[in-house]
């Protein structure tokens, strides 16, 4: 730790201000995705509140504010409220750890540089999974509740494979700290040795964060709105606020562990690393909004078994070829 | 302060921020009610069986070889950070206990648990 970050109103400061930046980058991505669906569907998407739309995401959060809370009457009223707020909390502890750009002498570009950052980022989202399953559940009614087990199921089947397909990057970083994982990619980003864990990674991340085409949870055909079908204003959009947030997470965590986090590309360090991280998550970020207009929604079978007997062999597979290569070549 | 404690400091701040969030609809949100908008949705129409509670068996199969299969995984994690000290020893370690995980993930193959019925 440096001298500057271990006074603890400081980091009280960077807490809040890292917070602000994560809630602020949320309602953008979201406007971001609203726009670039409409121009893929040749139709200008929100274009009306301020130029190009700009406050949008300003007047969606006052409409959700300002809507009626209901509790349906054969809810559990204290899990009910309970679920978003763990959705959410989960969603935002995980920026504790990320580091967004090299550490200087005299900074951090993360508010905790700890020592076994990716361990406590997979522990964070799989508690997040309780915010969906106690949603639907707590809601009292039968389409949440099958949306919720659903989703519940699909969650656990993906990151299990999820799990596996980043011991590869471990095996080749020799750490768990995120900082040691970037900077061990200096020479070489670990999506080309890790290609086959890359593209689980990808493939996982997109069915762990619920989006199209793996977004069954709210497959609306069968079952309304799947987990939050009962929740209404504010309590629905902080599940709206995390999901985003996850996506954002996800996009972090693969720009980390596989295209270098901060490293610049072909030796162009004269941008700084904090803009070569943006710009990698921004591509994340933009393929999910690609996938989700050119996708259909994949069936719940297919989805699990792909899960089950695809991803978690390949993965281990990928592991176990991986960890030969170093025990041979070091 | 250890390198833990900006990470608690954050936590804490976020658990704040999404209490703000929590209490906003109660504090800004109208407020109507009426015991139509209180039930449970069911397309319009009345309720008509036990609404929460049950549901098929086989997610609860799912849950348990999550269960199984994750505690599995986790013991990875260690391993591959030593990999690079543990070279070939590390490798025929880890061989033997995924030849143990392979024989269990193959019976349950066999046993159809991976398939949606």
């Amino acid at each position: 730790m440096t001298p500057q970050s271990s006074i603890w109103w400081m980091v009280l400061i960077k807490c809040a201000v890292l917070l602000l930046v994560v809630i602020t980058t949320f309602a953008y991505a979201m406007l971001a995705e609203r726009k670039v669906m409409g121009w893929m569907q040749l139709r200008p998407g929100p274009n009306r509140v301020g130029p190009w739309g700009l406050l949008q995401p300003a007047v969606d959060a006052v409409k959700l504010i300002l809507k009626e809370d209901l509790t349906p009457k054969t809810a559990d009223p204290l899990i009910y409220r309970l679920a978003p707020f763990i959705s959410l909390v989960t969603a935002f502890a995980v920026y504790a750890v990320i580091p967004f750009s090299e550490p200087g002498p005299g900074n951090v570009w993360a508010v905790g540089d700890v020592n076994a950052g990716i361990l406590l980022i997979l522990a964070m989202t799989s508690i997040g999974v309780y915010g969906i399953s106690l949603g639907g559940w707590a809601s009292g009614s039968k389409y949440p509740l099958l949306g919720s087990v659903r989703s519940t199921a699909q969650l656990v089947s993906y990151e299990l494979a999820m799990g596996m397909s980043l011991v590869g990057v471990l095996i080749l970083a020799g750490t768990t700290s995120l900082v040691g994982i970037v900077n061990s990619q200096a020479k070489l980003w670990f999506f080309i040795p890790q290609i086959v864990g890359f593209i689980i990674y990808v493939i996982t991340a997109v069915a762990e964060t619920n989006r199209a085409p793996f977004d069954l949870v709210e497959a609306d055909a069968e079952l309304v709105g799947g987990f939050n079908t009962e929740y209404s204003g504010l309590r629905f959009g902080l599940f709206f606020i995390a999901e985003y947030i996850n996506m954002l997470t996800v996009s972090c965590i693969a720009t980390l562990l596989f295209l270098g986090g901060w490293n610049a590309v072909v030796g162009l360090t004269i941008v700084p690393g904090i803009v070569w991280f943006l710009l990698k998550v921004a591509f994340f970020m933009f393929a999910y909004i690609w996938l989700r207009s050119s996708f259909p929604r994949i069936r719940y079978d297919r989805l699990m078994a792909f899960g089950w007997k695809v991803l978690l062999p390949v993965a281990t597979l990928n592991l176990i070829i991986t960890a030969a290569y170093v025990a041979v070549r070091g | 302060m250890t390198p833990y404690a900006p990470v608690a400091i954050f936590a804490a701040v976020a658990v704040a921020a999404a209490l703000a969030f929590s209490l906003l609809p109660g504090l800004l949100a109208q407020r109507k009610p009426n015991p139509e908008k209180e039930k449970a949705y069911e397309c319009g129409v009345e309720p008509t069986s036990a609404i929460a509670g049950r549901f098929p068996v086989k997610f609860y199969l799912i849950a348990m070889l999550f269960v199984i299969l994750d505690v599995e995984a986790a013991s990875f994690y260690p391993w591959a950070v030593q990999m690079h000290a543990l070279r070939m020893f590390g490798l025929i370690e880890m061989g033997a206990f995924i030849v143990v995980l392979g024989i269990g993930y193959a019976y349950v193959w066999k046993k159809r648990g991976f398939e949606w019925r």
